[in-house]
């Protein structure tokens, strides 16, 4: 637990440390386009020292004053989001705060997901009005933290189901996820707002510009041109880098939340029948969100409109019937036994730390008896209606899939395609 | 002069690092005791809700007196547990006596609609839950601070300022670890 708490705070420190150097970097290359005396755009700005020569110059003070713009934007951000980020981003998607009294089955579930983490106080909970099921976490450390739950996951689940969600979630606060989340999303927004202002008054000042863009270009001008290539590609590339960082890491992150969760309710089956039912959900996508709060939640909110073949590397959540399959697989409740499940799964190097697999007999827990009995009625009614559909004279059939297929007598193809892994079936013949 | 100087740091480090482990040991100590009393606020609140409960099922419930008494003395028996191991013994037969009382209600269809009741079974479930929760949290807490004292170079330090291993929680109750067996036969 320890370590992995350890692990997490080292991968944050090296993400913040290379976004920064983004973010500088991107910073010092268009202060230096300013340079009053040196900078192209500098001296198209400054059109009034037509007879100023261009100086080899020593230091590059413009290009350190775009660094302390780079730098003083994002502390401005920092301090915004630090004082009342998650209040802002509470507010922004209507979150609503929930007590004992209004939401009791909510708020205990909560509750016990605190003392299964033993967390220092209680994490405030609210309710977004919104029929997409989806959650997330909030807040700067595990002192002050907020689960928020939408009503559509509250109508949805069932107990075992929603501890599972909330157990996601308070793993999150736990591993200092929310933290992490709030300061790469500072960094994100700072890079993406800089690179957005150049991008912009570049297209503005050239078009105003035009006129007069090479009127001061004697000596050196080819050398400032290339740095603006170099600028401009910057301004392009950087945030997509930053991008793909933010997503790499919050990607791994979602993972070891599942393993967290396990850990903690012991019973992983409550966090993959809530997977399910929000991936076969068919109401309409969340309606506050956008791309840099999307991590936080626990199921990537934005719905796909195509069945696209999304890049890996662009994607802010893993595959969900990934983290189903593997929380199915599991054996025990630890984190190896989530490791293990994972590399059996997907055969890709697993996302837990190799400090956090220690050894430890975590067993899982049953479901609840609410839970057992629906399934037991759930079971017998299927073994019902297959009697009945075997003396109507169905065919069964079973896909290599592990999908058991029931072909009515008046289906006349001597085909049929399986409807999970689309493989095509031959009926036997009467 | 120089010997002098390198013996002086050895026992300087050495001090930071007794310090440093008593600490430590003090802070894992002082866990475990707030994990036990999180369970401790729990197993109160079970006590606490049971009255409420049986006088709500009670006029619904007519023919299962038995069942009430028995939940009444392991109630009475808890309380008056002075110990871990003895709390572990009652709280377990209490947990026990409740769960079969849960499956007497399914019997009783009126008492399950009674909004009332259902309250005080998602408390009651509720309740349960957070016991075993804390009872993982502290387990774990326990395990972490056993270890810490039995492991070299941390058990020097223990042992000579008399810190003592904890008792796991295990709620004693045999029909907890059995699996129902369902058939559809």
């Amino acid at each position: 637990m320890w370590e992995l708490i350890r692990a997490n705070k080292r991968n944050s420190i090296i993400l913040m440390v290379l976004m920064a150097a983004v973010l500088l970097f991107l910073g010092y290359i268009i202060g230096s386009l300013f340079d009053p005396a040196s900078g192209l755009l500098g001296r198209m700005i400054a059109p009034q020292h037509p007879f100023q020569q261009p100086q080899t110059v020593k230091t590059n003070y413009a290009g350190l004053w775009g660094m302390a713009f780079a730098a003083t934007l994002w502390f401005i951000l920092m301090l915004i989001s630090f004082s009342s980020g998650d209040q802002i981003l509470l507010a922004a998607s209507r979150a609503k705060p929930v007590t004992h009294d209004n939401y009791p089955q909510l708020f205990n579930i909560v509750e016990e997901m605190k003392i299964a983490a033993a967390l220092p106080a209680m994490p405030k909970t609210y309710i977004i009005p919104d029929p997409a099921p989806n959650a997330f976490a909030t807040g700067r450390n595990p002192k002050s933290a907020s689960v928020a739950v939408t009503a559509g996951l509250l109508g949805r689940l069932n107990r075992d189901e929603l501890q599972g969600v909330i157990a996601h979630e308070i793993s999150h606060i736990l591993h200092r996820d929310i933290l992490y989340v709030t300061l790469a999303g500072i960094m994100l927004g700072s890079i993406v707002l800089l690179s957005q202002v150049f991008l912009r008054s570049m297209f503005y000042s050239s078009m105003m510009g035009s006129r007069r863009r090479y009127s001061g270009g004697r000596g050196g001008g080819q050398a400032q041109i290339i740095l603006l290539v170099i600028a401009i590609i910057a301004a392009i590339i950087a945030p997509i880098m930053a991008y793909l960082l933010y997503f790499a890491l919050s990607r791994r992150r979602e993972y070891l939340a599942d393993a967290g969760a396990a850990r903690l309710t012991r019973y992983p089956e409550g966090l993959a029948g809530a997977l399910e039912k929000i991936a076969n959900d068919k109401s309409p996508q969340l309606a506050t969100v956008n791309k840099v709060t999307a991590p936080m939640y626990i199921v990537n909110p934005f719905k796909k409109k195509k069945q696209m073949k999304l890049s890996d590397l662009t994607s802010t959540h893993p595959p969900i019937s990934e983290r189903i399959k593997i929380l199915r697989n599991m054996a025990g409740a630890s984190f190896k036994d989530y490791s293990d499940s994972f590399t059996n799964v997907t055969h890709a190097r697993t996302p837990v730390p190799p400090t956090a697999l220690t050894k430890e007999a975590v067993a899982l827990r049953q479901a609840s008896a609410e839970a057992r009995k629906k399934e037991r009625v759930e079971k017998q009614m299927r073994q019902v209606g297959d009697i009945m559909r075997r003396i109507n004279e169905f065919v069964f059939l079973t896909c290599l899939c592990g999908i058991k297929l029931k072909v009515p007598p008046n289906y006349k193809a001597d085909k049929v395609r399986c409807p999970r892994c689309k493989r095509i079936l031959d009926l036997p013949k009467k | 002069m120089v010997p002098l100087i390198i013996v002086a740091v050895v026992i300087v480090v050495l001090i930071a690092l007794v310090i440093g482990i008593y600490n430590a040991l003090i802070r894992l100590r002082n866990q475990v005791d707030n994990a036990w009393s999180q369970i401790d606020v729990q197993l109160k609140r079970r006590h606490d809700l049971i009255p409420n409960l049986v006088e709500t099922a009670k006029g619904y419930m007519k023919h299962e007196r038995g069942t009430f008494e028995a939940i009444t003395e392991a109630r009475s028996k808890a309380m008056g547990a002075r110990n871990v191991s003895e709390a572990s013994k009652a709280e377990g037969a209490l947990g026990e006596a409740l769960s079969k009382f849960m499956l007497v209600v399914e019997n009783y269809p009126d008492l399950k609609a009674n909004q009332n009741f259902l309250s005080v079974q998602e408390e009651l479930t509720s309740t349960e839950n957070k016991i075993s929760f804390a009872r993982q949290s502290y387990n774990d807490q326990v395990l972490f601070f056993n270890n810490k004292i039995q492991m070299f170079p941390s058990n020097i330090v223990a042992n000579s300022f008399n810190f003592a291993k904890r008792d796991f929680f295990e709620l004693e109750a045999p029909a907890e670890r059995e699996v129902p067996k369902v058939s559809f036969t």
